[in-house]
């Protein structure tokens, strides 16, 4: 298991791995959106929180289908489903580097970019609890998204459309924590839910995306 | 160790395309499928593979024996020939990267980048990959494909070793491995039978 999350990192940071993609979008997300808004009002800094998380989640969707959809094509799926490793394990370490390449780095980036979108400083910490509690769910999430459509061609679209209404939970509940912290509410009841669902996703979908991934693999 | 089949039916999308299916093939020994395109050859491979459920009928094997080996070869591009390897070793947790990778001479490939390799030496490496896994029962789909003449002699003999060491193998080829061990599967009459069309008129029934 070790081994394949070894592979995986090491894939996605050599050229064509798609590494960066993500960390891209979201920093152009983040210095366009106060281009566009403009300065005016602390409109800014009421909406930072719910354009951050909206950002990180997008980002963390432009990669999703990458998780199966090169290994099924070149025929590793096949031998891993043969291989020693439970399959279930194989999503769960496949969503675990997804994670460790999109969800992590997003999360170490994010106050760097709150400062454009001008977060109240009672924000930031929260700002990265929140993602790092949420983005692994966002992972776990789109890992079973992905194996229900790989396969597909051209499943990207459909992915998009079946995992973002799963995502939105994390959405409302990540948003809502920073936007709290940021006006220094009370925001354990957000944060309980927000890590609920990150718990909750990574203990079950792995199971689900496993047998997914079986009945697309006959 | 031995796979042991008996009134196997087999279904390609939903469609049956192989059934009353039976073979046994014992320590030592290959299997040689034969059949034309579309006979069912890989469908059944996968089927023992455990990839996919059999309509009807039993086999035996035991868990965690085989390594599956299919047209696709499952390498990683990016990845080195000895970083191919090494992910299948440390998966399987048993078998020697080196020793494979001279037994099928792709050692002096090692640093290279798949992508960097001929369609011949990407086979020859997809076919180490059966020796790292260290598991007894080969079920081999067309492995001889893209390989020269040298190479399918070598291979041949890489199999002939796997049989001598205890080892099995279910090989579906078109080519002949000059392997005097292997017995012969055709597959032709467990075919089904595609839909008769004389007298039977559904639509006007």
């Amino acid at each position: 298991m070790k081994a394949l999350l070894l592979r995986d990192l090491r894939l996605a940071m050599r050229s064509g791995g798609g590494f960066g993609l993500g960390l891209a979008f979201f920093f152009l997300l983040s210095v366009l959106v106060p281009l566009g808004v403009g300065p005016e009002g602390g409109t800014l800094a009421r909406i930072a929180p719910g354009i951050l998380w909206v950002g990180a989640l997008l980002a963390c969707l432009l990669s999703l289908d990458r998780i199966f959809a090169l290994d099924f094509e070149d025929g590793s799926l096949d031998l891993l489903a043969t291989a020693p490793i439970p399959l279930e394990a194989v999503v769960a370490v496949k969503a675990l580097a997804h994670w460790l390449v999109t969800g992590l780095p997003l999360t170490l980036l994010a106050p760097g970019l709150a400062v454009f979108l001008n977060l109240p400083a009672g924000g930031y910490g929260w700002l990265v609890l929140s993602l790092l509690l949420g983005t692994p769910a966002l992972s776990v999430i789109g890992a079973f998204g992905a194996a229900l459509v790989v396969g597909l061609r051209r499943g990207g679209l459909l992915l998009s459309l079946l995992v973002l209404p799963l995502y939105v939970p994390t959405l409302i509940f990540g948003a809502e924590v920073v936007r709290r912290g940021a006006e220094g509410m009370a925001l354990a009841t957000p944060l309980a839910l927000l890590t609920a669902i990150s718990l909750g996703a990574a203990a079950l979908l792995p199971f689900a995306a496993a047998a997914a991934l079986r009945v697309n693999l006959r | 160790m031995e796979i042991w089949v008996e009134n196997l039916a087999v279904a390609r999308g939903g469609v049956t395309v192989l059934q009353g299916l039976g073979f046994a093939v014992g320590a030592g020994q290959a299997l040689i499928l034969r059949g034309p395109n579309g006979s069912g050859k890989t469908t059944l491979l996968r089927t023992l593979a455990g990839l996919q459920p059999a309509v009807a009928g039993s086999i035996s094997l035991p868990p965690e024996a085989a390594a599956y080996g299919a047209h696709a070869d499952g390498l990683k591009s990016t990845l080195t020939v000895q970083e191919n390897l090494a992910f299948w070793a440390s998966v399987h947790g048993v078998g020697s990267v080196a020793d494979a990778m001279t037994r099928m001479d792709v050692a002096n490939l090692a640093p290279r980048r798949a992508a960097e390799l001929s369609a011949g030496q990407k086979r020859r490496l997809g076919l180490a990959r059966l020796l790292v896994t260290g598991r007894p029962v080969w079920l081999l789909d067309e492995p001889t494909v893209s390989l020269d003449t040298a190479s399918v002699a070598l291979f041949a003999g890489v199999v002939r070793q796997h049989l001598a060491g205890g080892g099995l193998a279910v090989i579906a080829t078109h080519v002949d491995l000059a392997l005097p061990e292997a017995e012969t599967l055709d597959l032709a009459p467990f075919r089904t039978r595609t839909m008769a069309r004389d007298g039977f008129d559904e639509a006007f029934a």
